[in-house]
């Protein structure tokens, strides 16, 4: 057994742990917390691979930035273990909550048999040295995925109009219906919404 | 220094109606806070519509690929993003005075169907997984969104929520799915994995299959095939009606589109893909008429009855002949138009106060509208697949064809679910003109914009239904070169 493949191992079961217990738990800022730790398992995985520009993504943006705004939320939301999630699952609920990880497993297992060791047997350095770098995963998305770059580009803008239709105040609504001495006061916020 | 530029191929006309559209909803959506906007916004996405109809139809008959092979324009995704234009500007027309008369009235309803719209064709414009994946999404974060529109109204706040789990919960299968047969191929475009496919199949052969099984359980989901349908009743009463009658034909008839490629196209070689199809098109269409027995709401008995006819498509693709082909999107033009049709008289009839569509409120409506009773009778009609109305060759197409390719148990089993959705759509025409009116009737106004939509509905149904040949031509040539 190599040094990468223990490696790979001690964090691919890192990964699967985190996981598991991120949907085990009651508490939600105690699932994030797990989320990142699988997140960084993730990340050890994708260096290996010789994707060290991904690693890196993985640990800014996801770990980074967008599980720390998770907290934040579940923080100010003050949300805390819920008596609805702590009542008994189904046993649908348990098989759902069994049946994922285990396919994720057979995914990963079979990702890992097919992409990394038939190209890469020594684990960190593939055919091509640039492999991963950030030089060709920008050359990959601004040719051959351009287009579903930009489509992502969409993606995100109707997300945000998405979030604001959902999430307007109820004052920005017509007055004639919800107008009531408590709100009459306040700005609607329709204009600056868009 | 690489020449990228010829390399990637970057043809903007093959993308122009998705171009179009977006440019409308831009400016729409920049000019939100601008007053008038509520007022202007319906007719600038129409003229984006309108621009990308025409762009659409430019495309027909040109066959190329661009954008490094991400994007793939053919008949076959012409003809479907023509599907997607109609159902969404009729979905536009239907959109007005009963947003009105929920004060629900906002610019962004019609900025959210514009990009919905650029999903679909995105998904129906390409043969690369990854490509119709992000289409996916993006028609489908749009529709969360539309579900829970009236945010005032539990029902359709619950339409949304269930709405988005469940196309979460699709997107995570059909994600895994991808995953599998990239894992199994080392490439996501359907051209790639089908010249490989038999040296990937020998090799890799259970990874690609589970990765198939998975994609289907994920568009499973999108057409509401039946193992996968527990949302759509919910979803479909939940949400404001206008936007029901677009969940029930636009994204459906994308993810036809990307089950027709990648099954047809793709996998036609798996001999489990068929026999699967077979179960969930007998399962679909027999449980789907057997619940819209049962109904008493009329919104929900055509939630119900819309998996009943996802369940005819499914027995075309079950098939996947040529001519199997042809007839399942003859079977998404008609149902287009009926089912648009069905659902534009329901929105009209809940403009008026109170209302919530069940079956006693039809009562007397022969006496106080009766022309729309007739439409209404009409759409039924069709719906349930009698001559001389498009559905009766929307069906016959596709059970003739299963019966050409020794389909016959499906073809029975599908012409026995036709006679059962009779009673269903025959008791609302029933209702209409022979039951007793308890309570005094509201009058029913209708508005231009509904006019016009039931007008291009009704010519729909009944035109097609007498030159159905004509269609059928137009459809056959959309597979002729089926890249």
């Amino acid at each position: 057994m190599t040094l990468d493949y223990a490696i790979f191992l001690i964090s691919a079961a890192v990964a699967v742990f985190g996981a598991t217990m991120m949907i085990m738990q009651r508490n939600p800022v105690a699932s994030v917390l797990y989320l990142i730790l699988s997140l960084v398992a993730q990340a050890v995985v994708y260096v290996q691979l010789g994707a060290l520009f991904l690693g890196a993504i993985l640990i800014v943006v996801y770990a980074g930035a967008i599980l720390v705004l998770f907290l934040f939320v579940i923080m100010l939301l003050n949300l805390r273990s819920n008596p609805e999630l702590s009542a008994s699952l189904p046993p649908l609920g348990w098989f759902t909550k069994v049946a994922v990880p285990v396919l994720m497993v057979v995914e990963l297992y079979f990702v890992v048999d097919r992409v990394i060791w038939p190209p890469v047997p020594t684990g960190i350095v593939g055919k091509n040295p640039d492999f991963g770098s950030v030089e060709t995963v920008a050359t990959m998305m601004f040719t051959d995925y351009m287009y579903p770059l930009q489509l992502t580009g969409v993606l995100l803008l109707v997300a945000v109009v998405g979030a604001v239709v959902i999430a307007r105040r109820e004052s920005a609504e017509p007055r004639k219906t919800t107008a009531s001495p408590d709100n009459r006061n306040e700005q609607p916020i329709d204009t600056v919404a868009g | 220094m690489v020449d990228y530029v010829s390399t990637v191929n970057p043809d903007f006309s093959l993308i122009a109606p998705e171009l179009a559209l977006l440019i409308a909803a831009s400016l729409v959506m920049v000019f939100i806070p601008w007053r008038r906007m509520p007022v202007l916004a319906p007719g600038i996405i129409m003229v984006g519509f309108i621009a990308a109809f025409a762009y659409a139809l430019g495309q027909w008959g040109h066959q190329s690929s661009g954008f490094a092979g991400m994007v793939t324009c053919d008949n076959f995704g012409v003809m479907f993003k023509l599907i997607f234009i109609v159902a969404s500007v009729l979905s536009i027309l239907l959109i007005g005075q009963y947003m009105k008369s929920r004060g629900i009235d906002k610019p962004e309803f019609f900025v959210l169907i514009a990009i919905s719209a650029i999903g679909m064709m995105a998904m129906a414009n390409t043969t690369d997984l990854v490509v119709m994946f992000i289409g996916l999404e993006v028609m489908s974060l749009p529709l969360y969104v539309l579900a829970g529109f009236n945010r005032r109204s539990l029902e359709s706040n619950e339409a949304g929520i269930k709405y988005f789990l469940m196309g979460a919960f699709a997107t995570a299968f059909l994600l895994m799915g991808i995953a599998f047969i990239y894992g199994a191929s080392g490439t996501t475009n359907l051209r790639q994995v089908v010249t490989d496919f038999n040296y990937i199949a020998a090799g890799r052969g259970m990874y690609l299959y589970a990765g198939v099984a998975m994609i289907m359980i994920g568009f499973g989901f999108k057409v509401g095939a039946v193992p996968f349908h527990a949302w759509i009743p919910d979803v479909y009463h939940g949400a404001p009606t206008p936007v029901t009658a677009f969940f029930s034909v636009a994204p459906k008839a994308a993810a036809v589109a990307v089950l027709l490629r990648i099954f047809l196209y793709g996998f036609a070689d798996v001999a489990l893909v068929t026999k699967a199809f077979w179960i969930l098109a007998v399962l679909t269409m027999t449980i789907g008429n057997i619940l819209a027995l049962r109904q008493d709401n009329v919104k929900r008995m055509l939630a119900y009855s819309s998996i009943a006819h996802a369940g005819y498509i499914l027995v075309a693709i079950t098939v996947g002949t040529q001519e199997a082909i042809s007839a399942a999107i003859f079977y998404v033009v008609a149902y287009t138009f009926f089912n648009l049709g069905a659902f534009a008289i329901i929105a009209l009839l809940e403009t008026r106060m109170g209302a919530q569509s069940e079956f006693s409120e039809l009562a007397g409506l022969s006496k106080s509208a009766p022309w729309i009773a007739v439409l209404l009778a009409v759409f039924m009609f069709a719906l349930s697949g009698f001559p001389p109305t498009v559905g009766f060759f929307g069906k016959f197409y596709i059970f003739r064809a299963a019966v050409e390719s020794n389909f016959i148990t499906l073809a029975v089993i599908g012409v026995l679910n036709s006679f059962l959705s009779v009673y269903y759509y025959l008791r609302v025409v029933k209702t209409c003109y022979f039951d007793d009116v308890t309570e005094a009737q509201k009058p029913v106004f209708v508005p231009a914009t509904v006019g016009l939509a039931l007008i291009i509905t009704t010519f729909g149904t009944i035109g097609l239904g007498l030159f159905p040949q004509q269609l059928l031509d137009f459809t056959r040539q959309a597979i002729f070169a089926f890249l």
